[in-house]
């Protein structure tokens, strides 16, 4: 997003910091955020919907699953009919949705989390062995990477949680283990550029160990691009995760997510429009933010960026 | 270029290849496939039966060659709920769902594009202070919700489009789409044009800054040919694997849109079939979509291969 | 001779986020009828940024032109080139003064046909339709030494070798018959014997077109053999302007006569060491408030360190941005 001269110069700045120590370089990036303020408005979006889901609890004024038949189909407080004991109205069930959205951002964040997380650990590992051992190894992971990746995704993702059915760790795992070869490609891109660079020679002929060498030198390269990636991937995920839920295939209808909130509205969409209007709203403002600050980090801290830009 | 081109259909072959390896064991992902397709209260007899229909009492193996058999011939039994073969019911549906991608693609094209092109040739201008924010909105805005609020404000407000439903117009045999393809493209094609929008945007800011630009002002040639003839033109060659890539985004996505608008594509086919838990259904569906989605990145291969002088004229 | 081009007191800055660049720091100099006027300098000297400059071809932003003129005698009267407007600029472009990049491969366009690429040129500025500027095009690619010029007019840049790649780029330039020729290090990418071969193409064209060509290097090796005139760059300063066999012989700036020395000799005693120049040159971030080369300079003394020295006239035509007289071994 930023304009060429600007992330060259944020490259340049970054390499600079990271000759100094953690918390000059912390102090360091807080100024990129203010200077860059888009990413700064992402990062607080972000930081406001994962502050909604830890203390929800708290922050919800009523139980999610509390239904009230007669405070049911109340419209959001600013319409005449509206009420501001529920600030964005009420279900077809009288279930208060503004709680709803708050404890529905439990869901989206959990699934995006550990999603990401198994996604990529494995996607670090198996790229890693790939990069790493080269020949028959890599040609058979690269093989399967590239299937996975030429398949139409939302199909087999449907298709695979139709048959595993609904539930929480059903779909991180479905999440999970669906998104690994993206991680996988890069983990392999930079150990082969690394391996390329003749530089693992040099470190082995002074009698560095591989497992030094994965650790001091293609790793601490890694984690600009793999921190990106992550904060797209899971901007995707909490997509998808609406999007099963939408079509039913998620966690349980009885679970508050956005996603089943979309489902439910749908069915009420021309009488009563609110349903629905607001948690999408929700996933419209996560994916905002999170899309912004994967702008940014990219911009700050992959590497590959700055070095083409050059 | 040939053998380029030869590599790539070995390689697309290859992938089918794992597509319906894929697709076939998918079933087998819960140890029993039957007890997937029938409802929770039925009869131990009930599902014997079925699984004598369906063959799942015989070895994996055989039913592995029988369903790649069958495969390649086309035939991949026949949908439980509509006792009909699966092919014929996705063939039925298809147009519907080409018209509508394709619609997707085109608004898509004609707004992403120009609206990239205006945004990169003059950054930090009001049009690439637009271009930017549409294409992040378009980014993260979800097809399934745009499509309810496109809804509610178009159809049931304002009355312009019919709230559901595929309206073709006949001339001479040929279906011909009306305005019931709007909403549903509209809503189908936005994160493509965000796509689109980001896409050129960073390609044309790339590309002005090469030096057969500069060469081209040295020549003194007029602003307009040179965005046209020297950076759009390189720019389009990138462009052309994007819009392969986005197609197949369009065809999983109408999965949402065709449920939403009841249009009868593939993708409201598949919810469909999801629902009624007709799994030789979705198996075909699934394969169906990956071949179109293979061949689409084997065409727009070929394509950019032919695009690029580099690459057309070399071994 | 009479003078075409006459550039004065040239100053470029770079407007970037880490600060200002001085990229040009009063530059002047002029270019006769005919003439070829070389331009030496370590990279980062302001060579091509001088030229750029004159055309309007850096990037703007970052790049602004602060001051300085630049007098073009054009068929009906001195133009200034600095200050035209849009269509006046395209029309000098290309018609009156060709440009010839250093890197072939990447100066022209890898998915357009050499042909189109000359051709465009010549439909923009001369009166030709379609097929006669075909046919011109075919012409010039003969005469810059392209053997089946005809056939190979629907070529792409990247089925050329490298010399043959950079003869079209002289077609380009030369295109429209204009009247200087900007050469940028048009050599440093090839193989010396094919280097060799476009210097000497360079030369003949000139004396059949009558142009003037302004030559950037950075090797006074190549100097030698083409230049009537150098003009040697440090630091975004023209700090010595002069004939060229005078230069050779009596450099009279201590920059020149570092890279002089640098340069290697045949019958050189063996095992005696290339000189080079200590030091880097300075950081263009600060606006220059001394002589430039006062760091890296044997001679320095206080007054260098006072101001920025003016242009002393030294000889014919010869002239320096120094105040040591190297000659009397004294500060002027």
């Amino acid at each position: 997003m930023a304009d060429t001269a600007d992330i060259k110069e944020t490259g340049l700045l970054v390499d600079q910091a990271a000759e100094t120590g953690f918390r000059s370089r912390l102090i360091y990036v807080g100024r990129l955020l203010w200077r860059d303020k888009t990413g700064l408005v992402g990062l607080i979006m972000f930081l406001i919907v994962v502050i909604s889901a830890v203390f929800a609890p708290v922050l919800a004024p009523y139980d999610p699953l509390r239904q009230d038949l007669r405070a049911a189909k109340q419209p959001p407080a600013w319409s005449e009919e509206g009420d501001i004991s529920h600030p964005l109205g009420t279900d077809n069930l009288g279930r208060d949705i503004l709680s709803r959205i708050i404890y529905g951002s439990r869901v989206s964040l959990t699934v995006g989390f550990f999603g990401v997380l198994i996604a990529c650990s494995l996607g670090l590992l198996i790229g890693l062995i790939a990069g790493y051992l080269g020949g028959r190894v890599d040609n058979v992971i690269m093989g399967l990477v590239n299937l996975i990746l030429a398949l139409p995704y939302l199909v087999f993702v449907v298709f695979i949680a139709a048959i595993l059915g609904q539930g929480l760790i059903i779909v991180i795992l479905i999440f999970g283990f669906t998104d690994i070869p993206i991680f996988v490609r890069i983990t392999r891109g930079e150990v082969l550029r690394i391996r390329e660079s003749g530089f693992v020679e040099a470190a082995l002929s002074i009698g560095s160990t591989r497992k030094r060498i994965i650790f001091n030198h293609i790793l601490p390269n890694l984690i600009g691009p793999l921190i990106t990636i992550a904060t797209f991937e899971m901007s995707a995920m909490i997509f998808y995760e609406a999007g099963l839920g939408f079509l039913g295939l998620s966690v349980p209808p009885s679970v508050p997510s956005w996603g089943n909130m979309l489902a439910t509205g749908r069915k009420y969409l021309t009488i009563y429009p609110w349903i629905a209007t607001f948690p999408g709203l929700a996933i419209v403002f996560t994916g905002l933010g999170m899309n912004l600050l994967g702008d940014w980090l990219r911009d700050v801290l992959d590497p590959r960026l700055r070095r083409m830009k050059k | 270029m040939q053998r380029y081109i030869l590599s790539r259909i070995v390689q697309s072959l290859l992938i089918l290849l794992g597509v319906l390896f894929i697709v076939f064991f998918m079933l087998q992902l819960t140890g029993d496939p039957v007890s997937l397709m029938v409802s929770r209260n039925a009869s131990p007899e009930q599902m014997e039966m079925l699984r004598e229909e369906m063959g799942f009492n015989r070895p994996i193996l055989i039913q592995f060659g029988d369903f790649i058999g069958g495969a390649l011939v086309g035939d991949f039994g026949m949908s439980l709920r509509h006792r009909q073969p699966a092919m014929e019911l996705i063939l039925e549906r298809l147009p519907a769902t080409v018209e509508l991608a394709a619609t997707a693609l085109l608004i898509a094209l004609l707004i992403g594009i120009p609206l990239g092109l205006l945004s990169g040739s003059n950054p930090g201008s009001f049009w690439d202070t637009l271009a930017r924010g549409a294409g992040l909105v378009g980014q993260t805005i979800p097809n399934f919700w745009l499509a309810l609020i496109l809804i509610v404000v178009f159809s049931v407000e304002l009355g312009w489009f019919p709230t559901f439903g595929r309206r073709t117009w006949d001339v001479f045999g040929m279906e011909l789409p009306t305005k019931s393809v709007i909403l549903p493209a509209f809503s189908l094609g936005l994160f493509t044009t965000g796509q689109l929008v980001r896409f050129t945007r960073s390609a044309v800011l790339e590309i002005k800054n090469e030096d057969y630009v500069r060469t081209a002002y040295s020549k003194g040639l007029k602003d307009n040919q040179i965005y046209l003839r020297h950076i759009l033109r390189n720019a389009s060659i990138p462009l052309i694997s994007i819009v392969g890539v986005q197609f197949g985004y369009l065809l999983s996505g109408s999965i949402y849109i065709e449920t939403i608008f009841s249009w009868p594509g593939i993708g409201n086919l598949l919810a469909e079939a999801i629902g009624n838990r007709d799994f030789a259904l979705v198996q075909a569906i699934a394969f169906f979509a990956s071949l179109v989605v293979v061949t689409l990145n084997l065409l727009t291969d070929i394509a950019y291969g032919l695009a690029d002088p580099r690459i057309r004229y070399g071994d | 001779m009479s003078r075409i081009l006459t550039v004065k007191n040239l100053v470029t800055r770079f407007y970037t986020f880490d600060g200002v660049v001085h990229a040009l720091n009063g530059v002047s100099f002029h270019l006769d009828h005919g003439e070829t006027l070389a331009i030496v300098g370590e990279s980062g000297s302001g060579k091509s940024v001088t030229m750029m400059s004159l055309l309007h071809l850096l990037p703007m932003p970052p790049a602004r032109i602060e001051e300085g003129e630049a007098v073009f005698e054009d068929d009906d009267g001195p133009i200034d080139l600095l200050k035209l407007s849009k269509p006046e600029r395209r029309r000098v472009r290309g018609g009156k003064i060709g440009y010839i990049f250093q890197d072939a491969l990447s100066a022209l366009n890898p998915v357009m046909t050499v042909g189109r690429q000359v051709r465009e040129s010549i439909m923009e500025h001369l009166s030709l339709d379609q097929k006669a500027a075909r046919e011109r095009t075919i012409q010039l690619l003969e005469h810059v030494g392209i053997p089946g010029a005809k056939s190979r007019y629907g070529n792409y840049p990247h089925q050329f070798s490298g010399g043959m790649r950079q003869r079209v780029m002289i077609a380009v330039a030369i295109a429209c018959d204009p009247k200087i020729v900007i050469a940028d290090e048009p050599t440093t990418a090839l193989d010396v014997t094919v280097q060799a071969q476009i210097i000497e193409l360079t030369k003949r064209i000139q004396d059949e077109l009558g142009i003037s060509v302004i030559w950037i290097t950075h090797d006074l090796g190549v100097v030698a053999g083409i230049a009537d005139r150098v003009l040697v760059m440090y630091a975004g300063s023209a700090v010595e302007i002069s004939p060229v066999d005078r230069l050779y012989e009596h450099p009279q700036h201590p920059y020149t006569e570092g890279l002089l020395a640098a340069l290697p000799r045949v019958g050189a005693k063996r095992g005696k060491r290339l000189a080079s120049i200590k030091g880097s040159p300075p950081d263009l971030q600060e606006p220059p408030r001394h002589c430039q080369f006062a760091w890296r300079c044997p001679y320095n003394f206080d007054r260098c360190w006072a101001s920025a020295p003016p242009l002393f006239e030294v000889g014919e035509g010869h002239y320096t941005k120094c105040y040591y007289d190297m000659d009397q071994e004294r500060p002027r």
